[in-house]
């Protein structure tokens, strides 16, 4: 049964190379895509079509920028790379895993609450008994909100960090627990907030806090199709993907 | 080898397979961590913590477990009563249940705004992102591997030994303490064994009810997860070192109950 099997996927391989060699416009042409979490909605939009133009199977992987980065150093076989931070990609070109990366989109990092809260503004964090969720320091969701806690005069820097419950590993934890009614406050991007439907409500930062939250993608060095790859990433910068971003509250790439 | 002697080669092969399987992962948590990154990597504020939160809430589980888990054990093992089989099932439930559903009910349940949210609030009991939610998502998730190893040990006494301690005068509560719990304990340090090991390793239902703090919420599995992606070396050292505390006890429970209690049908 297990040697039928290997048999079975030695035949499937073989039939795909010599197809790949041939026609070039092959079905079963398989992108995989790593993307940071907040453009789930997105790319699931967008990436459809893209195969469709391409003839390729596009296969979206979603989860915290740094974790996706942590799966190709691990050798994870993964084609394009998208991050919600230029960090991460310009680490993993450094360390020769990752084409020059491109810069795409921004995104807006705000202050989240329920809808019917109370709290509207920064100072309102302070208060003792106030619980606040953040992403966990090794996420860029985490390490924009200790950048930005660390413009505010320490004292009040001091008290809100006093007032976090839980760090959380990605956006959909600290999005979760907010919609649960676990915990007061929390701080996401902007599109995170649009896509729970008015559950939550977002609270803009004062300008000078801003962190400047650019999303960056690259090919991956070990791509097995680093061609489409390429045109994944272009695309998100024009045409459908770059349109979805928008849809979503992306803003244009700096 | 002898005649018709493929059918034990067979046997062998799968066992083989079965045991490079189960321990190549677990050996190269070890190969890719040096002894010296191992002791360093407790250094780290964070992870003695972590571990001490990890021993903390999973010995107060296991306590919950146990006392309330034994009689009830004992009681759907000795008596029959009408829809038993879906009290056992329902009690069962949570086995097969993933860590994310299990996490997304106990919110359901007793988070903030779940059905009995509003009690437990009154009650003055803080459950999200606080230690005791901790405590309740390894309760949730690990009792069923100890009720349903304490059932089966307690089904497997043989009747006469109860019936002789109550001609002798003895209470049924006597006879539950002075004869049950010393006739089934392998079986019921097996169960206990079981579920230790699952609370230690919770992870899913921990992550979504309770959250992730350091010293709070963040148990070993959670500070794991926490250090994958900025520290691969400290995530491989603390994982060796809950791997470590895992196989002790085992291997305890294993030693103190002379080998039988790990057996898979205590008699």
């Amino acid at each position: 049964m297990v040697l039928l099997t290997a048999c079975a996927a030695v035949a499937a391989g073989c039939g795909d190379d010599s197809d790949d060699g041939g026609g070039g416009s092959d079905e079963s042409t398989r992108l995989v895509v790593s993307a940071a979490s907040s453009m789930t909605e997105a790319l699931e939009s967008c990436a459809p079509e893209f195969g469709d133009a391409e003839n390729a199977e596009v296969r979206l992987s979603f989860a915290g920028s740094d974790e996706l980065a942590a799966q190709i150093r691990q050798g994870a076989k993964v084609d394009a790379y998208a991050a919600a931070n230029t960090r991460i990609p310009d680490e993993l070109h450094a360390e020769d895993l990752l084409s020059k990366p491109v810069e795409f989109a921004t995104n807006e990092f705000v202050l989240v609450v329920p809808k019917d809260s109370d709290i509207s503004s920064l100072e309102d964090l302070t208060k003792e008994g106030t619980t606040l969720v953040i992403g966990s320091e090794s996420v860029p969701i985490g390490a924009y909100t200790r950048e930005t806690l660390a413009k505010l005069p320490p004292d009040q820097e001091k008290d809100i960090l006093a007032n976090v419950r839980s760090n959380e590993p990605d956006v959909k934890g600290i999005i979760g627990k907010l919609t649960q009614g676990a915990a007061d406050a929390g701080f996401v991007y902007i599109t995170d907030v649009n896509a729970t439907g008015g559950d939550l409500k977002a609270i803009k930062l004062p300008e000078d806090l801003d962190p400047q939250v650019t999303y960056a993608a690259g090919v991956v060095k070990q791509a097995e199709q680093p061609e489409l790859a390429k045109k994944f990433v272009d695309g998100l910068t024009q045409g459908d993907c770059a349109d979805a971003l928008t849809d979503a509250g992306f803003g244009p790439a700096p | 080898m002898t005649r018709s002697g493929w059918f034990p080669a067979l046997l062998g092969v799968c066992l083989a397979a079965a045991l490079i399987f189960l321990t190549l992962p677990v050996v190269a948590i070890f190969v890719n961590s040096s002894p010296r990154e191992l002791i360093a990597s407790l250094g780290e504020p964070g992870a003695l913590d972590a571990l001490w939160l990890s021993l903390r809430t999973t010995a107060a589980s296991i306590a919950i477990i146990l006392l309330v888990g034994t009689p009830a054990a004992y009681l759907l093992a000795t008596r029959s009563f009408r829809g038993k089989a879906v009290v056992v099932t329902l009690i069962e439930l949570p086995l097969v249940l993933p860590p994310a559903v299990a996490g997304i009910a106990l919110l359901a349940a007793v988070g903030p705004s779940g059905i009995l949210g509003g009690a437990v609030e009154a009650a003055g009991i803080e459950l999200s992102l606080a230690t005791a939610g901790v405590v309740v998502a390894l309760t949730f998730v690990a009792s069923p591997f100890y009720v349903r190893q304490a059932m089966a040990a307690f089904a497997a006494v043989e009747p006469t030994l109860l019936d002789a301690s109550r001609t002798l005068g003895a209470s049924e509560a006597h006879g539950f303490l002075r004869v049950m719990i010393p006739v089934a304990l392998p079986g019921l340090a097996a169960g206990t064994a079981l579920a230790l090991g699952r609370a230690l390793g919770e992870f899913g239902a921990t992550l979504m009810f309770a959250g992730s703090f350091q010293g709070i919420t963040q148990t070993v599995p959670l500070a794991i997860y926490d250090r994958f992606s900025t520290n691969f070396d400290s995530a491989l050292a603390l994982s060796a070192v809950l791997v470590a505390v895992s196989a002790a006890i085992l291997l305890s429970v294993k030693l103190v109950r002379g080998g039988e209690a790990l057996g898979v049908a205590p008699r």
